[in-house]
């Protein structure tokens, strides 16, 4: 019932056989948007279209039959359900990586300084959710760094935790990277060795019955290139 | 009920869209029941954070109708019978969070409440007291979204009572708070029975404003809709298992409820 919903609101329109259909994680927005347009500019009467939405979201609308080109979730995990699924053309390959990091409000007001703060039961801290992937993560990081966390919230997504960063309701949160990038002025990022423990990595690949199959080598030959790999880069993401 | 001589009576344009109303608000209802992993619910039920959730769901519910009650009825009461200036004006105020998302409500309640906020930071800095990520922001949030369908139901309970039989108590020498108490109340009682009810149910299945108001931690602000949400984001079975949970509660306190209003209005 849930695949059936979510498979319900994505589709690209089907419409001139010069379209590219990508499903890419959500965290990949600004950067494939700006790469998108850069094909597109290279490959006039190519319309580069995206669904960006949560990996597993993605993969399921992908199992229902959702008509795409290519597939860039944000862990391997979804990339591998969708493999298993006989979906894919080839090996993905993976163009980049994301590790957590400490989202302080700006001005860092509880003098957050690394990960153990998180057992401090005087600061108010957010961290995500176990059951989406930043909460894992956020469970690895601690159960590695052997630190009792003390969150006040447990948020629904990375990005929920951002915005209580960003309103100055918490003290921290622990977010990726590239949502601290995002963020903007309002927030800061504190960088902690032990996100080493817990790093995503994202994959990208070509599906088998890409209707587009050319233009779908193209795009990910672009995320690969050099220019890709620096957008990834500015954007905070780790990159092989 | 003495409608038999109506029932066979309904028009066939009327009766074909309300059948396929029926259908469509039941339906997913039925979806869930057909594919609830029956064998799953006593489990899910024993999880501790389940229990919890269910238990603080049931409690900020309650609390949050009891807020509604003692704040929303004299509310209720201004908007229908006071003569005060602008009333069409606030009656559209305080009814904004009715078509308000919920979660534009939890920014707000940050926004006057939460640690920078208008009266939050002072309470804050001075007292040291930080509202969200709270159970009392739970309720809060429950309030904020749920008190105005008390307050539309209180307030048409109030315009359709009869007005005579309050002048007769003033004309015979009660004050106005005796009058509201002894003669308005017991009046408009069935009236604020169904908006409690109708309160209680929206308090109880309240997501958007709690989740980003009052945040979802374990025991302390996370009430049932959170956990079935974030249940559905690792394990659908658990989320279907939680939902029916959460289903059974509000139709047996709806049918249970209206038996006892069916039974009192027929009285």
């Amino acid at each position: 019932m849930v695949a059936l919903l979510l498979a319900g609101c994505g589709g690209p329109a089907a419409g001139a056989d010069r379209t590219l259909t990508v499903f890419a994680a959500a965290s990949l927005t600004d950067v494939f948007t700006d790469l998108g347009e850069q094909l597109e500019a290279d490959d006039p009467g190519l319309d580069v279209r995206f669904t960006f939405a949560g990996s597993s979201a993605l993969a399921t609308q992908l199992a229902q039959g959702a008509p795409a080109d290519v597939f860039a979730p944000a862990n391997e995990q979804q990339m591998a359900v969708v493999a298993d699924a006989g979906l894919l053309a080839g090996e993905p390959a993976v163009v980049a990586a994301n590790v957590l990091e400490i989202a302080v409000p700006a001005g860092n007001p509880g003098d957050v300084t690394g990960l153990a703060d998180f057992a401090d039961p005087e600061l108010t801290l957010a961290v995500c959710a176990r059951e989406v992937p930043c909460g894992a993560a956020a469970e690895d990081v601690f159960a590695a760094a052997g630190i009792t966390a003390r969150p006040d919230t447990e948020e629904e997504d990375v990005r929920a935790a951002l915005t209580k960063v960003q309103l100055g309701e918490v003290d921290a949160a622990l977010v990726y990277a590239t949502d601290v990038r995002a963020a903007g002025p309002d927030v800061e990022g504190i960088a902690f060795p032990e996100a080493d423990g817990a790093v995503n990595e994202y994959p990208i690949g070509v599906l088998a019955d890409a209707p587009a199959p050319e233009a779908a080598r193209a795009f990910v030959d672009l995320v690969r290139s050099p220019a890709g790999r620096q957008a990834l880069a500015d954007a905070g993401f780790r990159t092989p | 009920m003495s409608r038999r001589l109506r029932d066979g009576g309904v028009p066939a344009p009327l009766l074909v869209p309300a059948a396929v109303a029926v259908a469509f608000l039941v339906l997913p209802l039925v979806g869930l029941v057909v594919r609830a992993p029956w064998s799953e619910i006593g489990p899910q039920l024993a999880r501790e954070q389940v229990g919890e959730a269910l238990r603080l769901s049931l409690v900020s519910a309650t609390a949050a109708t009891a807020l509604s009650l003692v704040l929303g009825v004299p509310l209720a009461w201004v908007l229908a019978r006071s003569r005060i200036r602008g009333r069409a004006v606030l009656r559209a105020l305080v009814t904004v969070p009715l078509v308000l998302p919920p979660v534009v409500g939890g920014v707000a309640l940050f926004l006057v409440l939460g640690r920078t906020g208008l009266l939050g930071g002072p309470l804050y800095e001075h007292l040291g007291v930080s509202i969200p990520f709270t159970t009392t922001a739970v309720v809060i949030a429950e309030t904020f979204v749920a008190m105005p369908f008390l307050v539309i139901s209180v307030e048409g309970a109030l315009r359709a009572a009869d007005a005579r039989f309050e002048d007769a108590a003033a004309t015979l020498g009660a004050n106005r708070w005796t009058t509201f108490r002894r003669v308005t109340l017991p009046l408009v009682a069935p009236g604020i029975a169904a908006g409690a009810v109708l309160c209680w149910a929206r308090a109880l299945g309240e997501f958007g404003a709690t989740i980003t108001f009052a945040g979802n931690f374990p025991g302390t602000t996370q009430t049932m809709p959170l956990a079935v949400y974030l249940a559905l984001q690792s394990d659908p079975e658990a989320a279907i298992a939680l939902s029916l949970v959460l289903l059974g509660v509000s139709l047996a306190t709806l049918l249970l409820l209206r038996d006892r209003w069916l039974g009192r209005a027929a009285a």
